[in-house]
């Protein structure tokens, strides 16, 4: 459920020839040797730092140890979504473990072993993290079994095809059997095979299964490790003072007072505030209270919220860059018998993850070595290799759990990630040092979902069917003034600011939709649904409000105008049904039904509401009908589902 | 300045100013990171401890207010009802994220110690206060009525059994 949009997003930290070498490499032709490295370069790698005298690596995405513990290295960040568990279920699967024998663990920084297959880059985003790897963790598990096969038959002076799998043991008629643990280090030394079949779908018996215990584990103990419990000897806590206005700086600063408070060591300009670092937390929020900054605000943002909101609706009188047009909207309008209008006014939204941002450095002559909840490993490397003017292969990043990001953690500047960097480098001392943000500077720091203005217009005929559509939408682009321009830019249109209107379930005679992208200094981002996050809504609460004035029931208004993908249908009738939609309006509750497609999952749901004081509602219960194709976790689903719908209904 | 405070059960002399909160002495000088720092102005629950049993914001308790108190964090919780809510939260699968959950936990015990069988609007009233930006309430809910369940059911076995 992560909102990073499309793969060209993700090139910026690549140059050119290396995104092409590596889409080469990483594209749709992949093979084994590429994704699943041969056991000698797999102990060349720092990337197998990890793997214990006790472990055997097996390839990129497995270790397994002499204790049969299989460890299934992720490549993808858990923030919630799940990916520790979904992940380790895929190999698990084709490897016939044991669940219980599975452990897992973060990928290290290595775009050449763990990029999003979709992207080219080490990246967490766009609802890929597990179909992308799908195929990947597959033939990971089954060539592991396979090799375990091979270590078994050699062993045993038998032959492969006598021996079988299951539940992580592997054993022949004859009656002899082997724990995994017992051959791994064998295991390790048998070529890694060329090609491997993987089990037919109808054969799987862990993916799909409901009742799978998590791998994300300490999260109900408080023995998870986030970046901001992260320790290390002699670590400094740093805290940044940042401009109170986007787009002001520092002019001068007198940090005396600070450094003669108890704690503080050091007070460090850099471009983006002041830092102090300090032996604690609270000695650095002392020592920053305590700074004597001047901000040169002569290039600060002057404009708030309601005149940002005022120039975009003025903007939206103006004609736009065209994102879609079918058909000829102004015959359809001509032959309209009602036609609606509608404005819908969207805020910028924190994505305020739970955690703040943080960030754990430790900068020295071989480079730098990072510790955090890192979403974009490859962008990061890049960012900071040429902030540090050190090689990308000289950051080392290691990924922790992080307390929510719902895309902020992957930022297009890794802000503060370069903040923890600099920081890092400059500091007189040898100590490493750890970025935190409290909460002000959290939902301070920008990078918001942009505001958007949205404009709609609909002709009905006497049928009530819609003849006419015409959407304007009006807002910041998330790729504008970024070294993504050039690429996601398509016909002057952000992909990203249009997709969720661009692409209906309905299928409309004449449509336009058009977008006016603006400019202001507030920092922007992808933020949980990207795009989705206020096009979905303001198509969906027109079509309520056409078919209000249609006098057509909500769901048939939308059954009748739906196009040729029938899961559109399929998700809506099948809510429809499990919410009693034609049914139960007793006691004065009130249903609101909706459905769209969003990174390739189509979703219908029925709100079920009740006014609970004039004009002011309750949302009472929400159903979800979810069409996301293979299932791998249905109850990390349905958990992002209960999520993702509560967290919908706070950002009204 | 010393301070002597008692953390799950263990005493410690603790050498900070006596603005320094609980929250902090906790992190940076016992080296206790289950309770989280998430806002630091008492408005998400996050860091919430058990003080002389009452679950109490941590963030916001200055250590020199609570000198000679005892202190119960996430990693020290011992009582039916903590252990109860921990299982329920496994079973349940309750945390995403989880960075909200020690806080989640240590007020979902307080509030079974204080109320075994809580209803929604107890729940509610209780629990308001613990934010969790994955929204993982209705879990939280439901892990907190598995645990008054599961202690009910626990306590009625031992009945019989004496
Ligand atoms: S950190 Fe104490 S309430 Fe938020
Ligand atoms: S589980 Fe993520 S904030 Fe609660």
């Amino acid at each position: 459920m992560q909102s990073v949009k499309s793969p060209e997003m993700h090139k910026p930290g690549l140059s050119r020839r290396d995104f092409i070498k590596k889409t080469l490499k990483l594209g749709t032709g992949l093979t084994l040797a590429v994704s699943l490295p041969s056991v000698s370069e797999s102990f060349s790698g720092e990337a197998f730092s990890s793997a214990s005298a006790a472990e055997s690596s097996i390839n990129a995405f497995l270790s397994i140890g002499l204790d049969s513990s299989v460890k299934v290295i992720i490549k993808h960040i858990d923030f919630g979504q799940g990916t520790f568990t979904g992940l380790a279920t895929i190999l698990a699967e084709e490897l016939d473990a044991a669940w219980d024998q599975v452990v897992c663990e973060s990928a290290p920084s290595d775009t050449n072993r763990y990029a999003n297959l979709f992207f080219g880059a080490q990246m967490t985003g766009g609802s890929t993290a597990i179909a992308n790897s799908y195929t990947q963790m597959r033939e990971a598990g089954a060539s592991a079994r396979h090799m375990l096969i091979d270590a078994a038959a050699a062993k045993w002076e038998l032959p492969r095809e006598q021996i079988t799998v299951k539940q992580g043991i592997l054993s022949h008629p004859n009656g002899l059997t082997a724990t995994f643990g017992e051959l791994s280090q064998l295991a390790a030394l048998q070529p890694v095979p060329g090609e491997v079949t993987l089990k037919d779908t109808s054969n799987f018996s862990l993916i799909g299964k409901t009742n799978l215990s998590r791998k994300d584990l300490g999260k109900s103990d408080g023995t998870a490790i986030f970046t901001q419990d992260f320790k290390m000897k002699g670590l400094l806590t740093a805290l940044v003072a940042h401009p109170p206005r986007f787009g002001a700086k520092v002019a001068s600063f007198d940090g005396e007072r600070a450094l003669g408070l108890h704690g503080v060591r050091e007070i460090i300009e850099i471009p983006s505030g002041v830092a102090v670092l300090a032996d604690s937390f609270w000695s650095a929020k002392n020592g920053r209270d305590a700074l004597d900054i001047e901000w040169d605000t002569s290039w600060a943002m002057e404009e708030g919220s309601v005149e940002l909101m005022r120039r975009y609706k003025e903007a939206a009188k103006e004609e736009g860059t065209i994102a879609k047009a079918i058909g000829d909207n102004s015959t359809g309008f001509s032959e309209a018998k009602v036609v609606l209008e509608a404005e819908y006014e969207f805020p910028f939204l924190a994505h305020a993850s739970m955690e703040p941002m943080n960030c754990v450095a430790q900068f020295s002559s071989e480079g730098i070595e990072m510790w955090y909840g890192c979403q974009g490993p490859t962008m990061d490397q890049y960012a900071v290799a040429n902030a540090l003017d050190i090689r990308p292969d000289q950051v080392k990043i290691n990924t922790l759990f992080a307390g929510g990001s719902f895309g902020r953690r992957a930022n297009k500047d890794s802000d503060f990630v370069l903040e923890a960097a600099l920081i890092a480098k400059k500091t007189k001392s040898d100590s490493p040092i750890k970025l935190v943000w409290t909460r002000e500077d959290d939902m301070r720091s920008g990078y918001f979902r942009p505001m958007y203005f949205h404009k709609m217009r609909a002709g009905l005929n006497g049928e009530g069917r819609i003849v006419a559509w015409e959407h304007k939408i009006v807002g910041q682009s998330i790729i504008t003034g970024t070294a993504f321009e050039a690429k996601a830019f398509k016909n002057g249109v952000d992909s990203s600011s249009v997709e969720g209107a661009v692409e209906l379930p309905y299928d409309f005679e004449n449509a336009s939709v058009q977008l006016k992208t603006m400019k202001s200094q507030v920092p922007v981002l992808w933020w949980r649904s990207v795009g989705s996050s206020h096009t979905a809504h303001a198509v969906e609460t027109f079509m309520d409000q056409l078919s209000l004035e249609a006098g057509l029931d909500p769901l048939e208004f939308r059954l009748m105008h739906l196009g040729g993908d029938p899961r559109f249908a399929e998700v809506l009738n099948l809510v429809a049904d499990k919410a009693d939609w034609n049914n139960d309006r007793s006691d004065g509750r009130i249903k609101g039904i909706a459905v769209h497609k969003s990174f390739g999952t189509y979703v219908a749901q029925v709100a079920d509401m009740e006014e609970t004081e004039a004009g002011k509602y309750r949302v009472r219960k929400v159903v979800c009908a979810v069409d996301c194709g293979l299932v791998i976790n249905p109850d990390i689903v349905q958990a992002q589902m209960e999520g993702a719908s509560a967290m919908a209904c706070l950002q009204l | 300045m010393a301070f002597n405070l008692t953390v799950n059960g263990q005493s410690h002399k603790v050498e900070a100013s006596p603005d320094t909160p609980l929250l902090w002495v906790l992190r940076d000088h016992i080296q206790l990171t289950g309770t989280k720092f998430g806002c630091g102005i008492a408005q998400c629950g996050a860091c919430t401890v058990h003080l002389d049993g009452k679950p109490v914001r941590s963030c916001v308790m200055p250590l020199q207010a609570i000198a000679g108190m005892e202190v119960v964090t996430i990693e020290g919780l011992q009582s039916s009802e903590g252990k109860a809510v921990q299982t329920a939260w496994e079973e349940l699968a309750v945390a995403q994220c989880g960075y909200c959950q020690s806080g989640q936990i240590m007020a979902a015990a307080a509030l079974l110690a204080d109320n075994g069988e809580p209803g929604d609007d107890d729940i509610d009233a209780a629990m308001s206060g613990n934010i969790c930006r994955c929204c993982t309430y209705q879990r939280v809910r439901n892990g907190i009525k598995a645990a008054s369940k599961n202690m009910h059911s626990t306590l009625a076995k031992s009945d019989a059994i004496s």
